[in-house]
């Protein structure tokens, strides 16, 4: 009993603070939300805010100094220059095509892990879906850097009927960003199969339609949001990247200028305006997707 | 759910296309771990003859374990934060309305969906203005940015399965908020934690291009890589770490395969 008693004291403070903060709410949302919200605030808007405006500074042309000035020469030099259009045309096509390469890739299998594979051996598809989203990234793209190379494995294969590989080309662009990014195509459309409930594809069937029919006019309305949830990452994620582009290719990606001028050309508001680029067509291609419906099947 | 096996010839098909896809998918890493193990530096086709050298060479290369060495304290930190600040977003915006509310989670998921380029130019902009040096700590902090997101995904689609009436039986039964913390929440969301936690350590341990314009002069096993890569002196010794990486991946597979009825969304992207 004296023990107990020695320990009330403490405690019993412990409790009147915790039963007051209790009753408290906007005290409560303070202490959760001030830390994580404190940080992106400070850490992440502030520095993207400064990016942003410094889109419309520009460069003294005598002594390459940034001047604080408001200007709009970066968007008439980023529209002006035929090579930059080139590039952000190259760029939006082969996320285009990544994109199409990867639905066409990822159907199948996803249907078949959902719809046909036995519990066992979906489990084991899903993980080797899985691993390659988990290996690194630089890792993958080497492994395609070895196998494109000039008398590499494609070469040495496709040679012995006479043909030559795509090398470092923008077709090579697109096959590594294909490979790179169909996991997260093939995810999001597995679990779009595995919600179409069983009994709306036998109603389909009783009421005479073929297989064929049925996955026309059921089965593929129902896993469109899916496609589309999948489509943003595969498209982004190309839209974004310049480290593939640099590795298995010569030519120039749209992520490649934002950071040459950031880097060697030491030009940073015109990679600031040039980064409004990707941001603005990504606005627009999830404004299309959530049309589609992807953001209810993430 | 198996009733919709279809007849006939394209079922085989469809197993076709599966094997082909995961042909297509692991291939590739397979000529990793051949030229591992290839004597002739300049990775040609086909391979001169076999060696073990370059596993020694890599095992014995200071700069590959310092990279490694400051990869895994860049990972540990930035999983710690975003642990810590994704956990209290993800309460705040389950348990209470509040104005901007809808916000909080489109404003965590901005540092994955803008590209990385982006963020890492504005993180850049602001280290080198505020001229605090580029340290391991600018790392950390570049990391947990996009990290947050991944823990707040996966504690809040757990809290959102949860039914509060047990907690409320914790505080009934006469135990105070901690108590019901430590006994009752922490126990329901504990593998959600876990679950996102390793992922975040998967991004953070992964990542370049945010790293590329926080890092300064420091090296982390991606940027290892991608230098060894450019420079193309060791390719076989940057092998030998590929396959290490590879092999390495499989543990938080298995781990989220054994978590799996309770990990959510794709990879929490």
């Amino acid at each position: 009993m004296t023990t107990n008693a020695s320990s009330l004291p403490p405690d019993g403070l412990r409790r009147r603070l915790l039963a007051a903060l209790y009753r408290r709410v906007p005290a409560q949302l303070l202490i959760l939300l001030a830390p994580p919200v404190g940080w992106f605030g400070v850490v992440y808007l502030g520095s993207l805010a400064i990016l942003l405006l410094s889109a419309f500074w520009y460069l003294n042309p005598v002594t390459s100094a940034v001047v604080h000035d408001f200007s709009l020469n970066n968007f008439q030099d980023l529209i002006s220059q035929p090579v930059n259009r080139t590039i952000v045309l190259r760029t939006v096509t082969i996320a285009l095509a990544v994109t199409i390469t990867d639905m066409a890739l990822a159907f199948p299998i996803a249907y078949y892990m959902a719809r046909v594979a036995a519990p066992r051996t979906r489990s084991l598809l899903f993980m080797a879906v899985l691993l390659p989203l988990w290996s690194n990234y630089l890792v993958r793209v080497f492994a395609w850097k070895i196998i494109l190379a000039y008398g590499g494995p494609l070469d040495g294969l496709l040679g012995i009927v006479g043909l030559q590989g795509p090398e470092f080309s923008d077709v090579s662009t697109w096959i590594v960003f294909s490979y790179l990014w169909l996991p997260y195509m093939i995810l999001p459309i597995y679990a779009g199969f595995e919600r179409i409930p069983g009994s709306l594809l036998e109603a389909s069937a009783d009421l005479g339609g073929k297989a064929a029919t049925t996955f026309r006019r059921v089965v593929l309305p129902l896993v469109l949001p899916a496609v589309a949830a999948g489509s943003i990452f595969t498209f982004s994620l190309t839209l974004g990247d310049y480290i593939t582009p640099a590795l298995v290719s010569k030519n120039q990606f749209l992520g490649s200028v934002i950071y040459l001028n950031q880097g060697t050309a030491n030009n940073v508001p015109f990679a600031a305006t040039f980064a409004l680029v990707p941001i603005g067509i990504m606005a627009i291609y999830l404004l299309i997707a959530r049309r589609l419906g992807a953001f209810n099947a993430l | 759910m198996k009733s919709d096996r279809k007849p006939g010839g394209s079922g085989r098909w469809l197993r076709v296309a599966t094997i082909g896809v995961l042909a297509f998918l692991y291939v590739p890493l397979l000529f990793i771990l051949l030229y591992a193990f290839d004597t002739d530096k300049t990775q040609s086709w086909p391979i001169q003859g076999l060696t073990l050298d370059w596993f020694g060479a890599a095992f014995d290369n200071q700069d590959v374990r310092d990279a490694l060495v400051l990869s895994i304290q860049v990972g540990l930190g930035a999983t710690a934060l975003a642990l810590v600040l994704g956990t209290l977003a993800s309460f705040a915006v389950h348990r209470f309305s509040f104005f901007g509310r809808g916000t909080v989670s489109f404003l965590l998921v901005l540092p994955i969906a803008l590209p990385g380029i982006v963020t890492g130019m504005a993180l850049n902009a602001t280290i080198n203005a505020s001229g605090i040096g580029f340290t391991t700590l600018t790392i950390i902090i570049g990391h947990a940015t996009f990290c947050i997101v991944v823990v707040f995904n996966n504690v809040i689609a757990r809290l959102r399965r949860t039914s509060r009436s047990i907690e409320e039986a914790s505080m009934d039964l006469g135990a105070d908020t901690l108590q019901t913390f430590r006994y009752i929440t922490f126990p329901v969301i504990r593998t959600a934690l876990i679950a996102g936690g390793l992922l975040a350590f998967a991004l953070s341990f992964d990542e370049v291009i945010v790293t590329t314009f926080t890092a300064g002069t420091q090296k982390t096993i991606p940027l290892w890589i991608l230098e060894q890569i450019q420079r193309a002196h060791q390719l076989p010794v940057v092998n030998v770490v590929a396959v290490f990486l590879i092999l390495l991946s499989t543990i938080p597979v298995f781990l989220a395969q054994r978590l799996s009825s309770d990990t959510t969304g794709v990879a929490g992207r």
